[in-house]
Order: structure tokens, then sequence, then C-alpha cells
């Protein structure tokens, strides 16, 4: 595994992420959710008609259906006092210099130029509620690669956009995937044509600096057959009192013997709501992958899911989930097996701390056709005291015949020995326990870029100083 | 006074007392051996002497260093100077012996993430290993494994022995260090420490068995019985209990180890 960095203890969530800078906005609509704000956006962004609709009729959508009953509790979420959408600058940036200063500042604080000088082939930087700047190496965008932000693909690119948007993940899935479609705005389109691989990472950075903001990016990636991407996506926010939502929703359709991989590492404020809907289809030998790291927010749900749509697809969730204090992190995936000979695994790492809250959530369904399929699910859990609180909700439905399917549940806590052992070598009882816990996830942190390893047991490292939020 | 003072330390763990007025002074420079047959204390000794939390003291003191070490916490201990090498060594999934050998020599330098000149340079910390490695017989594959995670018996104990040769104690404790061990890492194991003696360590071994006593030689030999040192000398102490074992303290224990395959 990757060394971990020390770090200054000094510096917490609030000075390296949790600052905003004052409120300069291009365009700001008002609090609350009705058809005007959304035909206001719709206006706003000069989209096609059907696009207005499309987001009119996602609004009924949202508004008939209940709030879920069957996760964390999001009754407390005031849908009227959210500011749906905010526009910071009146253009979007190929160049850093070009960004308003602040938002320029924000970016360099965050690391993002430096990461892209380093280490990506294409750079996202959505604040608020648009994609303010954006890069895509020359040579990618000679072989026919797409990377753009969602508003600009619609533009750009009609007929793709509308051959597959929406068909991944339609409004009426659930509450907040009909929320996105309403008032959905950025996010990330990628392209990648037949038999091109995308070999070095793109990233999309997501920022929100107001309060009470509303972020609803959709992200559409489309792997033509034979090609290969990794995307990666990191987010922040400033530490406020009163909460904001972020309601993304990710469709990507991975085509014949495609590999796609999709890297989140959410750090969220623990001000913001986080209810993320991601599904990909896999098609003939097509590869899914989700790695996905849930550190911030107040409560996430989020469940990425795999339809295997053709013989010998695959689809893997990785995921880890720490929650501090006051934190709920409802995490998990879905693999929904509909051919033959498609596998799948889920593998699920959760760390509870000063009285957070982990839940596994998963579900397995393997449709009649979908023989000599196998499946696999593995979630450990670990405790780091007795306050906290870590559940476990799997659901299989198998419908087909010679399939295979396995389950391994843990829960662990810290242990007095391991402790003991380690702090008898001179090392404190806070690195002991922060050691311990990269160790328990490094099955997920070795499958991230190296960069990101670093960045994420840095980010474990504050958690279990206990400085975050 | 002695380098290393246990004066009078008393313990006990879930309400039994165990170590019942144990005095011992070990200056830099000794090899001391702790014998005892079975439930005689000594793994409590050991554990209380390096702040496990699951043994209470109930009195008496540890003086090392000018300070009383029952008041620190064990990494606070180790950092002042000792050293445990464990009879059963943990295992921590996850993270490499490299990683958990480089954080404990940068801790044992006082290394707060601050203070880069203190911070181990990654060739010091190569080239400390590699001689480290050769004298226990061990090759590189051992480093990116976890700790202890799958280490044969005889590997956990050579990787202990590394670990104090990286940190240098002054003083060791090796807690029945030659359980569990072939003959071969046991001359392994016996030639590294006999390697750091020297007036700059002391060395308390606590053992069942006369064995290991035969490839390091002690100074002092101390019979443990009942919580309490019943007998103390020179290594004769130890010739003496080859011969008779613990029956004269009412304990009719073999003193020869089951060899080990």
């Amino acid at each position: 595994m990757a060394t971990v960095p020390k770090v200054d203890v000094g510096t917490d969530y609030k000075e390296k992420y949790g600052f905003f800078v004052p409120e300069e906005y291009v365009f700001k609509a008002k609090r609350g959710l009705n058809p005007d704000i959304v035909k206001e956006i719709s206006w706003m962004k000069q989209e096609p008609e059907w696009m207005t609709k499309f987001r009119l009729r996602s609004l009924e959508i949202f508004r008939k259906k209940p709030m879920p009953n069957w996760g964390a509790d999001l009754s407390v979420i005031d849908f009227e006092n959210i500011f749906y959408y905010l526009k910071a600058s009146d253009k979007q940036s190929k160049s850093w210099e070009d960004l308003p200063p602040d938002i320029k500042a924000t970016y360099d604080r965050l690391g993002v130029p430096e990461a892209e000088r380093k280490f990506l082939a294409g750079v996202s930087a959505q604040y608020e509620s648009e994609v303010v700047y954006h890069s895509l190496q020359e040579e990618l965008t000679k072989k026919g690669v797409i990377f753009t932000d969602t508003d600009s693909a619609l533009r750009d690119h009609p007929e793709l956009f509308k051959e597959y948007f929406g068909t991944v993940i339609p409004p009426a899935d659930n509450k907040f995937s009909a929320l996105n479609s309403a008032v959905w705005s950025g996010g990330s389109f990628i392209y990648v044509p037949k038999g091109v691989r995308v070999d070095i990472p793109l990233q999309a950075y997501f920022r929100i600096n107001a309060e009470n903001m509303g972020q609803f990016e959709r992200t559409l990636i489309i792997c033509d057959e034979g090609s290969f991407v990794h995307y990666i996506e990191g987010c922040t926010a400033p530490i406020y009192t009163t909460d904001s939502l972020h309601s993304a929703v990710v469709e990507i359709i991975v085509k014949k013997g495609a590999r796609c991989r999709y890297t989140t590492i959410q750090n969220w404020s623990t001000n913001v709501f986080n209810l993320v809907t991601k599904r990909a289809m896999a098609y003939a030998d097509a590869t899914m992958e989700w790695v996905d790291g849930n550190l911030g927010s107040q409560i996430t749900m989020k469940y990425p899911s795999v339809y295997l749509m053709e013989p010998g697809a695959k689809g893997d969730v990785l995921s880890v989930a720490f929650a501090g204090k006051g934190q709920h992190q409802d995490a998990g995936g879905k693999m929904i097996h509909v051919a033959p000979n498609t596998t799948s695994t889920i593998t699920s790492k959760s760390i509870s701390k000063a009285g957070g809250r982990t839940s596994y959530r998963g579900h397995i369904k393997i449709y009649p056709d979908a023989k000599n399929s196998k499946s696999f699910v593995k979630c450990d859990a670990l405790l780091l005291d007795d306050e906290s609180r870590s559940d476990t909700y799997p659901y299989n439905d198998v419908d087909a015949e010679n399939v295979t399917l396995g389950h391994e549940a843990t829960v662990s806590k810290v242990s007095d020995e391991q402790l003991f052992y380690l702090m008898s070598r001179g090392i404190t009882r806070n690195e002991a326990e922060t050691m311990i816990v990269n160790g328990f996830i490094e099955p997920f942190t070795k499958e991230l870029p190296l960069e990101y390893a670093v960045e994420l047991n840095r980010l474990i490292q504050l958690e279990m100083e206990g400085s975050v939020g | 006074m002695a380098d290393f003072e246990i004066r009078d330390l008393r313990a006990s763990v879930e309400g039994k007392e165990i170590l019942k007025g144990v005095t011992l002074a070990i200056n830099k420079g000794e090899v001391h051996a702790v014998m005892g047959p079975n439930g005689s204390g000594k793994s409590t000794l050991s554990h209380t002497l390096m702040g496990h939390p699951g043994y209470t003291v109930d009195g008496g003191s540890v003086i090392f260093k000018g300070q009383n070490v029952l008041a620190l916490q064990p990494d606070e201990r180790a950092r002042l100077g000792m050293f445990l090498a464990f009879q059963y060594p943990v295992v921590v999934p996850g993270i490499s012996m490299t990683n958990f050998l480089r954080t404990a020599l940068n801790a044992k330098r006082g290394y707060d993430g601050k203070d880069k000149s203190k911070q181990v340079t990654p060739k010091e910390f190569r080239s400390l290993l590699k001689g480290e490695l050769e004298v226990l017989h061990m090759d590189d594959s051992f480093l990116p494994r976890y700790i202890n995670d799958g280490f044969s018996g005889g590997e956990k104990k050579r990787a202990e022995i590394l670990q104090m040769a990286i940190l240098k104690p002054e003083i060791a404790i090796l807690d029945e260090t030659d359980s569990g061990l072939d003959i071969d890492s046991i001359k392994f194991v016996a030639e590294a420490v006999n390697r750091m003696r020297g007036p700059e360590l002391g060395v308390l071994i606590i053992t069942h068995y006369t064995r290991i006593l035969e490839f390091i030689k002690p100074d002092y030999v101390h019979v443990l019985v009942d919580g309490k040192f019943v007998l103390s000398g020179g290594p004769e102490v130890a010739e003496r209990l080859e011969k008779t074992g613990y029956s004269e303290w009412g304990h009719a224990e073999e003193l020869k180890p089951e060899e080990v395959a």
C-alpha cells in the first residue's frame, strides 16, 4: 500500500476543504421548487423544447413520488429552502487563468490544477450548478474522445445525447432521480469511440460553495465497443450550519468488450445530504467497475448498480464508507443479472466512529435467463467504539438455476491487542488506530491511482484526528 | 541505582492477584533470565512492564531514566527505550511490514510529521533493513507482507527480533521467544540478540525452558513461582533447573520443550 504521508495536525477539513468564498453570482434562482424555476433553468440554458418538457414531466413525477422510507431519515430535508440553480460565471474556461479569481483560488486551494498537470488526461470543474473549467488532452480529442460538460453535450452532440440520456435511469426510477431530471445542471459527458483506450484518468471535481445550495449534476458515459476509460470524481463543500443537497444521476453504457471504471472520493462537508443514483448497463463481455469512497456528508444514500445485459458481462462494486459523529452512510451496490454467464462482486468496507452509523444495503437479482451466473458479496464493518453502529441489509432474488451466490459479512472492533502491539513500538494511539483503519480499507485503497490512495489515507487520518465537522 | 528497576511490583488480571511483589534491577549490558512454570506470572510480568491495558497494577514501581514507567502509555514506554518481543505477535491486516517498521522507527525518533530532520531517509532505512535481514536469515519478500499475516511461528519470532534490531531499545524484554521455534530459528534469533548485546542494552528473557539460554547466555537467572522470585543467582541456577525442573517448588513440569518439526 501507499505510504501514509504525515499531515500537519493543524490542518483540518475546515481549512483544507471547508472554506467558502463570498457569493458573486451571475444568476441565482429563487429558493424553492416549482414549474417556473424549472422553466427558468431550461430557458437560461437555451435548451431544446424536448428537454424543457422532460424537466417539467420529471418535476411532476418528483411531486407524486413519496419519500423513500426504507433507508436513512430524510424527513429533515426542506425542499423549499434550497437554491436549485446557481450560476457563478458567465462562461466556461479552457484555462484556469480565465476563471473569476475567487473560483480559481478555490480550485488552486483544492489542488485540482496541480493534479491535472501531474496525472490526468482531462479535467472538468463544476462550481455550484455549472461546469466552469474544462480540458482534454488534444491527442484524445483527435481520437474522437468526447469529454465535456453535459449541458454542452446536449448542444453540441444532440443526436448522441438523445440516444442515451435517461435510458439507463429514467426520471421515474426514484424520487431523487426525478428531482435530478427536473433541475439537472452540469455533470460530465464522455464518449469513448470503438477500440479507444483512455489510459490516463479523466477527472471531474464538484464543488458547492453557497449555503442551502442544491447541486444536481448529470453524468452520462458511453464506452463504445472495446474501449476503456477511467473516470474519477471528487467533491467537497464548505461547512455551514444549514443543509445543502447533492443529488446526482450517473448513467453509464458499457458496450461489447469495453471496460469502464468509475472512481468516487466523496468528501462532502457534514451538512450535505448526498442522494445519488448511479447505474451502468454492461453488454457482452463488458466490465463495469464502481470504486466508491464515501467519507463526508450528513447522510449518503448511494447504491451503484450494474445491469448485466448480455453474456459475459461483469460488474464490480468496491465501496468504502466512513461515518463519524452525526453521519449516516447508507451505501452498497446492486447487481442485476439479466443474461447467462454474467458475474458480479460487491465488496463493502465500512468504518463507524464517534456514534456514526454505516449501513450496507445491497441487492442481487438473478433473472431466470441468467443461467451459470456468479455473484459474490462481502461486507466488512469496523467499529471504533461502542457508540457507533453498523447494519447489513442484503437482498437476494435468485430466479435462475445453476447460479453461484456467496455472501460474507463481518463486524469487528479495533482490538486492544492490535493497538497494544502497535503502541508497544512507540506509535501513538491515534496513529495506531489510523493505521488499523487504513489497513482495513487497503483492499480499496490499492485499487486507486497512487495519488488518490495517498489522499484517501490522509483524509482517513484527518477523520481519525476527529477534527472534521 | 540500576538502569532499570522493578520494585515490589504487584499486578492482577480480572481481579486475580498474579504478581505478588517482584523486585529486579537490570543494568544495561546485562542479560537476565526469568524462568518459571506455567501460571507463575511470567506473561503478566512482561505485559505489565509494557503497559497492556488488560493488566492492573496494584502496587510497586518500575523506574527507568528517572521515571516511573507504570504511569506511561505503552507508546511512551517504547519511545523511552523499552521493547517487548511478543510471545504471540499480533496480525494487523493491510499494513505492510515495511510501513510498520518505518512508522515505528520514525515514532521512536520523535518524528511527529513536522520536523523532517527526524524522519528516517529511504536510503538509511534500506541499508538498516538489509543488514538486519541478513543476520536473521530473512529475505526481502517478507517486507511487503502484512504485519504477521500468514507468518509461520519462526517468521513471527524473527520479525520481532528484526523490530528490536531496528528500534534499538535500551531495555528489551523477550517473552517466550523460543516457544514454537525450530532449532535453526532459535540459532538465528539468538545470533541476532547476541550481536545486539553490549553496554547499551539490558535484556530480560522470560522463558519456561532452559533451551534458549544455551544460545543466549544469561548473566543472572531468577526463578518466578506463584508471582514471586523464589531463587536468584548466576547461570548455575539454569543448570540446576535443567536437572530438577521446578519440582522443588511443587511443579512437576518438564523443562525440555517438545521438539518442533
